[in-house]
């Protein structure tokens, strides 16, 4: 399926043991014992959590699939169902602190719920498979499985019900809201099901994105700094890497958090006008009174361009773009990003030598 | 979601109303509220608002939506063109 999101496979959870995180004890059942695991998080959780958002043992961030006990189940306790995240197992046992459930953790291969059912390995086999190995029918009496409602993309819910005889039930998007629709018996409001994209969200996607620009635009700095630094000296070329680093960053963090007050709904549209003004900004700190037409030609052409790839990049973090959408966007705006950049090239050359 | 909205009639979601049975599972997974209740059959009530995640098509169990579903973003896609076209790349590891 998708070609880009998640690692290679090769990352899987291991088996449980007393090491899994937040281990407590061990709890008997008639599948055998499984983990009775805590609801409080460690400071080496949160510090975890942290790092993984900076990119850093993010693909590694990983705990074993299997059945998990959180508070004192017993087996007409729910079960809910999720990743092999660490981050949304955390999540999840913390907000279930005072609740007596099972967790049935599916491999992901340590991707989150959302981008795992996208993959399909948040997906029917792997549920079925997982339902199967931890006799999940011996452990609890009823029939009924709680799943995200972000996982529906790769579950197909009757087949599970057709292969295992557990039906499937949707509970809500946020692992916050599983609180009270278990006190409220159950009812997903319409709030649990709808999706958000609030500030404090699309943050928290800042500092992964930065990493992941990171590896492209250092590459090509070194490349702009060098051949600046040759065709028109020092100056010159820091200015090139400054006004390039700005560009990216314009797309990669200004955009996504002023993403509902910037005008249109294409995002390249968006990286565009978030460009104009990094390049009118730049043109007014770096002296651009004194730069030739052909640079200032090329500065409004290349950034605009440069920060509107990494707005249209941006799509694939969004909670509401579609497929078909970023096609029509990619197929009018990547060959006038192309072009605007050989054009300001172009323009740069021929101003060297006017 | 209030203030974000994406792209005018680009989504390929279509349903089949004819052949649907009601059993409002659309409604249940979609996190856009996309599909209302007509009585016994579910009806496309807000097209424009479907980012094409494919979890209706996935769990109707008559088989009655379709839609053109994947990951959408253009660093992914670009890969994806790669791919059918043959050509290698250094792949990145990371991504969502």
């Amino acid at each position: 399926m998708a070609p880009c999101c998640g690692p290679r496979m090769v990352m899987t959870g291991g088996e449980i043991s007393d090491k899994v995180p937040g281990f407590l004890f061990w709890v008997e059942t008639p599948a055998g014992k499984v983990p009775h695991i805590s609801t409080s998080l460690t400071y080496n959780d949160h510090f975890g959590a942290c790092m993984a958002r900076w990119g850093i043992n993010r693909m590694g961030y990983i705990v074993p699939p299997g059945c998990y006990a959180i508070g004192m189940p017993s087996p007409d306790s729910p079960v809910i169902v999720t990743a092999n995240y660490k981050m949304s197992y955390d999540l999840i046992r913390s907000v279930l602190s005072g609740s007596n459930v099972w967790l049935l953790v599916l491999e992901t291969f340590g991707v989150n719920v959302w981008c795992a059912a996208g993959k399909g390995t948040f997906g029917t086999d792997e549920l079925v498979k997982r339902i199967n190995k931890t006799a999940l029918n011996k452990v609890v009496n009823h029939r009924q499985l709680l799943l995200p409602i972000l996982g529906a993309p790769g579950v197909s819910a009757h087949e599970v019900t057709k292969r295992t005889g557990f039906s499937v039930r949707y509970s809500a998007i946020r692992a916050h809201d599983l609180p009270e629709f278990l006190n409220n018996g159950m009812v997903t409001t319409p709030a649990m099901r709808k999706i958000s994209f609030t500030t404090y969200e699309r943050l928290l996607l800042v500092p992964v994105e930065i990493i992941l620009a990171m590896k492209s635009s250092v590459l090509i700095s070194a490349v702009v700094f060098l051949t600046t630094l040759l065709a028109n000296g020092y100056y010159a070329a820091i200015l090139m890497v400054l006004a390039y680093l700005g560009a990216v960053l314009t797309g990669v963090v200004v955009v996504p958090i002023l993403l509902p007050w910037i005008p249109c709904r294409s995002f390249s549209l968006k990286g565009t006008l978030a460009g104009i003004a990094w390049s009118t900004l730049f043109y007014f700190c770096a002296h651009g009174s004194t730069w030739s037409m052909t640079t200032t030609a090329a500065a409004f052409l290349a950034l605009p361009a440069i920060c509107a790839f990494h707005a249209l990049n941006f799509t694939g973090c969004t909670t509401f773009t579609s497929r078909s959408g970023v096609k029509k966007e990619m197929r009018l705006g990547i060959p006038i990003m192309g072009s605007a950049i050989i054009v300001s090239v172009i323009l740069l050359t021929i101003g060297r030598f006017l | 979601m209030t203030g974000l909205r994406y792209l005018k009639n680009v989504a390929t979601l279509k349903l089949n109303q004819a052949a649907c049975i009601g059993c409002g599972r659309c409604i249940e997974v979609c996190p856009h509220q996309v599909f209302a209740l007509d009585g016994r059959k579910a009806r496309i009530d807000d097209c424009d608002a479907c980012m094409e995640c494919g979890a209706c098509a996935r769990n109707c169990p008559v088989n009655v939506i379709s839609v053109d579903a994947g990951m959408g973003c253009a660093s992914g896609m670009i890969n994806e063109w790669f791919q059918e076209h043959n050509i290698r790349v250094m792949k990145s590891n990371s991504c969502c």
